[in-house]
């Protein structure tokens, strides 16, 4: 059996407390051992990627109990690239929370980091519906501990909204679990998929019901309207590499429902097309609500928030088809979000944090860096938005390419396409009050403010902010790093398009292994011998 | 028998949402309790409902007609009250840090949330100053 398969859960759940026991006071030493963590992680990913590369469905049998019975690890493509994707994007942004000095406002957060990293690593790996639940709870209660993370009003307002509604939505997941063990009498997800294969039409009434509670379940993870309420708030009130990280959050929502709807619920099941029924139209909705959003909102962060949701939305449309073209597509796009989604709450977090923590969208004195960091936000502006040169182009041709031939066509395209305009104006609208009024301004007191008050020079004093809801650059101790973390991400959304050949015959790999469930039938159920 | 759970679990689950769309924390923290407690009884029933019977096979004799009820219900019900147990106690302590910072307990985000504030000024620096000293 191979023992791989279980160290990313097993790294980050040792590592984690340990360094609550033994370094709680020594910020250096939990910086240089979460860092090290994270390396560790993104190692075994890159081992388990070459594993899963072949093809082969790999199975780990905890305690060795034989398949339906004991709970399984699998690892295929997707579980894989999303391994992959996760340990880069964590090791990446804790470099920026570490840079930017985020991580010392508050107490643990590297450890909260690796049980993050625990709970995302074993709801890719699970093969278990009942282990994912506690995954999912795992991954959401570290969470919980990283959006609150320096404290605030208004961050700890946020968080119990969050807390709430995905309280509500693990209620839900645990009733979808009950639903469909009362039909199918398992909880392996290759066993419910062979016997949800075998059922009869005429007893899916109950079957349909859980498959819809889960996908409730798992489009309130992934904020797809009208489940998206949390977002906006929990998302603009993180600390800026906690919501960078979050962005791989909500694909977790997405990979799931992408697990159970081509391996438990295909659409040649009795369930049919359901999934596609009510994720498209909600999907473009989700989309069209989005952009609508960025366009609209007054704010730095939430406009960031609102181009999560709508990166959301282009990923379920291509998703919402469930076949090799669709899947290929929306796995290209949902890499290329996370990258970019990430880049764009770091570059928020560095112009909030050099205009005083003032991240409302309204002119302010020209900031520190002003050149760089525009640039900065003008690159990731041009990914998220889906422009070219960079991989939010090709991703979005990808989609529009693999949903030619829907019934759909006309909505989908033109959602697409003129949401991505209204974006464009969106992010044209933020830059130009950004950086670019800012120089017609005299940096005097008396007409930087569009209320007409007399502004304060330089800085606003710390006392004034009685919740630093943003970190300072005066308080960072490696602005450098903030810098270097970002243009990686940046630097990932180029190498997506260079790379995008090879990248795009893997993601079809990948999206052909997903439609083949006899192969995880075969792997999970039926070669146990050699797990012995 | 099933009657009486289903109705038992149905009431809660009512309960518990009617007090989750409360505007208050500590309404929805209790919504929150009765919504697991209901969940739980649910997970119970997945197993099916039986009377008087153990969890376990007693004997291997295939021929005695043995009967049992469904282990796998109760294993997951213990793991989902551990969860739910550690989950409320997480919110509580959250929905108190935001009780004490912010002021009061509505659930709501306030409008400072969303409306862009005024520049604050030197003056009104002043004026802060002033009001702590």
């Amino acid at each position: 059996m191979n023992h791989w398969l279980i160290a990313p859960v097993l790294l980050p759940a040792l590592l984690g407390p340990l360094m609550i026991l033994w370094m709680r006071h020594d910020l250096l030493q939990q910086r240089v051992f979460g860092v090290i963590g994270s390396l560790l992680t993104l190692a075994v990913a890159l081992k388990l990627h070459v594993m899963a590369a072949g093809g082969e469905v790999i199975v780990y049998r905890l305690g060795n109990w034989p398949a339906p019975f004991g709970i399984v690890l699998m690892l295929d493509r997707l579980a894989a690239l999303m391994l992959v994707l996760t340990a880069v994007l964590a090791l990446v942004v804790q470099l920026y929370g570490i840079g930017s000095g985020w991580d010392r406002k508050g107490w643990h957060f590297h450890s909260l980091w690796l049980f993050q990293l625990m709970g995302l690593n074993g709801a890719f790996l699970t093969g278990d519906a009942f282990n994912l639940f506690v995954f999912f709870e795992v991954l959401l209660i570290a969470s919980y501990g990283l959006m609150i993370h320096g404290g605030g009003p208004m961050r700890l307002r946020a968080g119990v909204q969050y807390i709430s509604y995905n309280l509500a939505g693990s209620a839900l997941f645990l009733a979808a679990l009950g639903t469909l063990y009362a039909v199918t009498g398992t909880l392996n997800m290759a066993d419910m998929a062979e016997r949800v294969a075998q059922m009869p039409a005429e007893d899916s009434a109950l079957l349909r019901t859980g498959a819809v509670l889960l996908l409730l379940v798992f489009a309130i993870k992934a904020a797809i309207v009208p489940l998206h309420f949390w977002l906006p708030s929990t998302y603009a009130n993180a600390p800026g590499p906690v919501a960078a990280l979050f962005a791989i959050m909500s694909k977790v929502g997405v990979y799931a429902i992408i697990r159970f709807f081509t391996l438990v619920f295909p659409a040649d099941s009795v369930i049919e097309t359901i999934a596609t029924d009510l994720i498209l139209p909600a999907a473009l909705i989700t989309l069209a609500l989005g952009q609508i959003g960025v366009l609209g909102t007054r704010s730095l962060t939430r406009l960031a928030a609102f181009a999560a949701i709508a990166s959301i939305g282009t990923l379920m449309i291509a998703v919402a088809r469930f076949d090799a073209q669709g899947l290929t597509a929306g796995l290209y796009y949902m890499i290329h979000s996370t990258l970019a989604g990430a880049a764009l709450f770091l570059v928020v977090d560095m112009i909030a944090a050099r205009r005083g923590g003032d991240f409302w969208l309204r002119l302010r004195p020209a900031i520190r860096n002003t050149g760089l960091i525009s640039a900065l936000f003008f690159l990731t502006g041009i990914a998220v938005v889906g422009l070219p040169p960079l991989s939010g182009f090709l991703g979005k041709l990808m989609i529009l390419d693999a949903t030619a031939d829907d019934p759909w066509q006309t909505w989908i395209w033109g959602t697409i396409l003129v949401t991505s305009l209204i974006a464009l104006v969106g992010f044209a609208r933020a830059g130009s009050i950004l950086f670019w009024k800012t120089h017609e301004m005299d940096p005097e007191p008396g007409n930087d403010t569009d209320e007409g008050e007399a502004p304060v020079r330089g800085a606003i004093p710390p006392k004034l902010e009685t919740d630093e809801p943003i970190q300072d650059v005066d308080d960072s101790a490696a602005p450098w790093l903030s810098f270097v973390s970002t243009g990686m991400l940046l630097a990932g959304a180029v190498a997506l398009t260079l790379f995008a050949g090879p990248l795009t015959r893997y993601l079809q790999a990948t999206a052909d292994q997903l439609a083949n469930p006899q192969l995880y039938y075969e792997s999970v159920l039926r070669q146990q011998e050699g797990s012995k | 028998m099933e009657i009486l759970v289903a109705s038992a679990i149905g009431a809660i689950t009512a309960a518990g949402v009617y007090l989750i769309l409360r505007l208050r924390t500590f309404a929805v923290v209790l919504g929150m309790t009765m919504l697991t407690y209901a969940i739980n009884a649910f997970l119970f029933t997945s197993g099916r409902l039986v009377v008087d019977l153990p969890p376990i096979l007693l004997s291997h004799d295939v021929d005695s007609n043995h009967v049992y009820t469904d282990p796998l219900p109760q294993a997951l019900v213990l793991t989902a009250i551990v969860i739910s147990f550690g989950m409320t106690a997480v919110v509580v302590m959250m929905a108190l840090g935001a009780f004490i910072e912010g002021g009061d307990d509505h659930i709501n985000m306030p409008d400072e949330d969303r409306l862009m504030p005024p520049l604050k000024t030197i003056d009104d620096a002043k004026q802060i100053e002033d009001e702590t000293a």
